[in-house]
């Protein structure tokens, strides 16, 4: 059996709203509110990048828990904007966390599902016996084309899922739908992704995350009924509230895991930091789907059942409180953190 | 053995675009030999402080090259290279000073120099005497770790940034009247507290400049000394070390280099701090000059403010300090600093001053490198 | 200058200096002989505490990616560490409370690599700090 026995999330304390980035573009800010259900994004400070957000994040999962680091028997970084396009980030959060050396690490990239993917890696490696925890973190700092739709919501944070034999929820099974759908991507060498626009919606998100979720259930013989919350990858609000709507969910099921109004997309975190909020409030016995997306295309589904020991589990800072800790950045002092001014 | 000064030279101080590495420290030793009246084949031993021509100019292995260019190649004299940041030039007087009094050389020539302008980062490579590992990770720089120990320094003894301005103002003031200064006008208190930071509360106008220069004196033993010279200068000198990083010292409100070099220096030299009537202190930043008045002993810890802002230290004052114009307005040309001060302390005891000759019999100076890790006090007597 | 760096990385990524069993002294930079005892001292290797107050500071101006502050801070076990702190000029203040997080410290231009290490933060207040 593979458990979480602790999660940890990191959201950088500077923000950016609509109105700003719509008024450099002379863009309808509340359009976009509206269309997109996001109101402002996370920003890294000029010294924070995927790397120093996944050691946050992981180093909170352990502050919260009494292990051994060096049980860890594993580390996945899951992440779009990798500092480095080769050297992986795994080791960095290695060697920050005091690892040691006897791990099996990686970097992954699979768009925003990335974090799931090691998710599902450590579930595996956990359950077959091959290590005794396994980190598996999302994380990235999103890059957007300046006046691209995606600079509303592109946004940093980072989550991180340690997983072992014991611990504060269950993860009773996971399920995968994958396809090659060429919805948004980045080439090598380019600095800002590309994306298919509305193809990204019907093709590419709904039909990978509703046949994962539908996929998961049948598997594993579950029905919505059996869930009290579902938490969906959010690249904007709208997305998993119809995702929700459309495999039977309430909406009440949904908004405890949607962050994307306040922190918008955060990639490879997105779905994981939902997961988090949700964590933060569950009680034992309560049940809850996730299912992430990654371009590319695919999702990651998994059901989760919380157990007696979240009771003793320290949960603060909550997610929530993170998110309301910030400061706000004008479109120039952006650019700046972006490092999209050329000096 | 007792140790005398007997010849002087110096280059002028400042951006010399014109002027190479080796015409620059060849002009000042030509000027020491010939103010010593010794021949050039009489030098036993060369002695040259130096911080970084490694990193300024790709080129070491200078002594051998200063003294071949000094024309002293076929004389095969050792010439000896010391290190010791902006404290080089201190260090190579000592050096020197040591080789006369231990009897195993009767003339000498102790050496400074420094070509800055050849490179772009001339403060990277001077904030390479902080540590490197430890303190220029962090981002830090000279200014800024002086700035931390000003800030402490400041807050808890009430000092104000008026104060430091106050030692720039001096300092500028003395440069007018000295033909080698970098700096040769005189700058307002206003100006000073309007120039920009560069880290708080230490601004553009509280730093020295990073100069090109060099300096030269000759030393002799004293009885080779009265045969050239009515006027020898005798010196005794004493170098202290401390933690190179800041974290690491106890203290920070106390330069421990400083307060043991002098502690030395006044010993054998027979004399206390009340008996200076001269000093040519370490400003690379005007809180260091104050710093340093109470480390030497001619104020309280926590008075040294009050030096500067009754005027004692300026010239007219009872301790006139840097009447050269300090390396503030001198200009810091690094590694030759150190024999620049002793240079100006010999011609205000000679009364060779000119317009900023003050009444002077026993002279100090103060050579420091980086933040204090190495300090060394020469103490002059007529 | 790669090796010089990842030589102490371990000390720079977290918190680590060195002890002296013999005078109970800390360390940082870690230390492999004891300044008080020489070589009576006994070194260990131990991590050091995450949070400390500001001794002092400035702030940098005219470097690369400044203005930014330099702070001494002194742990909870009195030891100094010169730290940068990831905060605004503004932020900054005599006394201020601290805990350490982890941040880039440069890079060597576009294609070198990043230099990763330990920064200081405000102490987050109390609605944000870990009610365990």
């Amino acid at each position: 059996m593979s458990f979480i026995t602790s999660y940890g999330t990191y959201i950088p304390r500077f923000r950016i709203r609509v109105e700003e980035v719509a008024r450099i573009w002379g863009e309808n800010a509340n359009a976009i509110k509206e269309g997109l259900g996001i109101k402002e994004k996370s920003v890294p400070d000029f010294d924070e990048d995927t790397a120093t957000i996944a050691v946050e994040a992981a180093r909170e999962a352990f502050k919260r828990v009494k292990i051994n680091p060096k049980d860890v028997g594993a580390v996945f970084v899951g992440s779009e904007s990798h500092p480095y396009a080769v050297k992986p980030t795994a080791t960095i959060v290695g060697e920050a966390l005091g690892i040691g050396n006897e791990y099996f690490a990686a970097d992954l990239e699979f768009a925003c599902k990335a974090g799931t993917a090691g998710m599902q890696i450590c579930y595996a490696m956990v359950k077959s016996g091959m290590i005794k925890y396994g980190l598996a973190i999302g994380s990235d700092t999103a890059q957007s084309r300046p006046g691209d739709a995606l600079e509303y919501a592109a946004a940093a944070g980072g989550a991180a899922i340690l997983i072992g034999r014991e611990g504060i929820a269950e993860i009773k099974a996971t399920y995968s739908y994958t396809s090659d759908t060429p919805d948004f991507w980045r080439r090598d060498l380019q600095p800002y992704p590309n994306h298919g626009g509305r193809f990204t919606g019907e093709p590419a998100y709904f039909r990978h995350v509703i046949n994962a979720a539908k996929g998961l259930m049948e598997k594993y013989s579950y029905s919505v009924e059996d869930f009290d919350y579902v938490v969906f990858h959010q690249p904007n609000a709208k997305f998993p509230l119809k995702a929700a709507s459309l495999l039977g969910f309430s909406k009440e099921q949904v908004t405890p895991g949607l962050l994307v109004t306040e922190v918008g997309n955060t990639y490879s975190a997105s779905s994981l930091i939902g997961l988090c909020a949700v964590l933060d409030i569950a009680k034992p016995e309560e049940r809850i789907l996730l299912v992430s997306f990654g371009s590319g295309a695919g999702s990651d589904a998994f059901v989760i059942e919380v157990t007696e020991e979240i009771l003793d589990y320290p949960r603060n800072p909550s997610v929530r409180d993170k998110i309301s800790e910030k400061a706000y950045l004008d479109y120039s002092t952006y650019l700046k953190h972006r490092r999209k001014i050329k000096t | 053995m007792r140790v005398a000064i007997i010849g002087v030279g110096c280059s002028k101080f400042g951006e010399l675009w014109e002027k190479s590495f080796r015409e620059i420290y060849l002009e000042a030793g030509l000027k020491a030999i010939e103010d010593a009246g010794i021949e050039g084949k009489e030098i036993e031993a060369l002695y040259v402080g130096n911080m970084s021509s490694g990193m300024y100019l790709n080129q070491e292995h200078v002594a051998a090259l200063i003294a071949d260019y000094a024309g002293l190649a076929e004389l095969g004299i050792p010439a000896v290279r010391v290190e010791a940041a902006d404290a080089s030039g201190g260090l190579a007087l000592k050096e020197a000073y040591m080789a006369v009094a231990s009897g195993i050389h009767k003339i000498v020539v102790a050496a400074g120099v420094e070509k800055v302008t050849d490179v772009g980062d001339a403060m990277k490579i001077a904030s390479s005497s902080a540590d490197q590992e430890w303190e220029c990770f962090a981002g830090a720089n000279l200014p800024a770790l002086y700035a931390l120990i000003a800030r402490l320094h400041m807050k808890r003894f009430g000092g104000k940034e008026e104060d430091l301005a106050l030692v720039a103002v001096k300092n500028h003031k003395n440069a007018v009247n000295n033909p080698i200064a970098q700096f040769r006008r005189e700058i307002s208190v206003e100006e000073v507290l309007n120039s920009p930071y560069i880290a708080e509360p230490l601004k553009v106008l509280d730093s020295a400049p990073i100069s090109d220069g060099a300096a030269a004196i000759v030393l002799a033993s004293e009885e080779v000394a009265r045969k050239y010279t009515d006027t020898p200068v005798f010196i005794e000198c004493a170098q202290a070390s401390d933690y190179v990083a800041l974290q690491n010292r106890k203290d920070l409100l106390t330069m421990n280099a400083v307060v043991k070099a002098a502690r030395e220096a006044y010993r054998r030299a027979k004399v206390g701090a009340k008996d200076i009537d001269i000093a040519e202190l370490h400003d690379s930043f005007t809180f260091a000059e104050i710093l340093e008045y109470e480390d030497l002993g001619f104020a309280e810890k926590g008075k040294g403010y009050e030096l500067i802002r009754e005027g004692v230290t300026e010239i007219g004052g009872d301790l006139p300090v840097n009447t050269s114009g300090g390396l503030k307005a001198c200009g810091h040309a690094i590694g030759a600093t150190g024999i620049r001060q002793a240079v100006e302390i010999v011609q205000q005891l000679r009364n060779e001053a000119g317009k900023r000759q003050v009444d002077a019999e026993v002279g100090l100076s103060l050579n420091i490198g980086g933040t204090g890790a190495t300090a060394i006090v020469t103490i002059y007597k007529r | 200058m790669i090796p010089r760096f990842w030589r102490k990385i371990k000390y720079r990524y977290s918190l680590r200096g060195t002890h002296c069993k013999n005078c109970n002294s800390y360390f940082y930079p870690p230390r492999d002989l004891c300044p008080n005892c020489r070589r009576k001292g006994i070194i260990e290797e131990v991590n050091l505490p995450t949070c400390g107050r500001v001794l002092s500071y400035t702030v940098v101006w005219g470097e690369k990616g400044s203005p930014y502050v330099i702070a001494l801070i002194e742990l909870e076990n009195k030891v100094k560490i010169l730290s940068q702190l990831a905060c605004r000029p503004e932020e900054v203040y005599d006394g201020m409370e601290v805990e350490c997080t982890f941040r880039k410290y440069g890079e060597d231009g576009d294609a070198g690599i990043i230099y990763y290490g330990t920064k200081f933060i405000p102490k987050r207040g109390d609605g944000y700090v870990s009610k365990e």
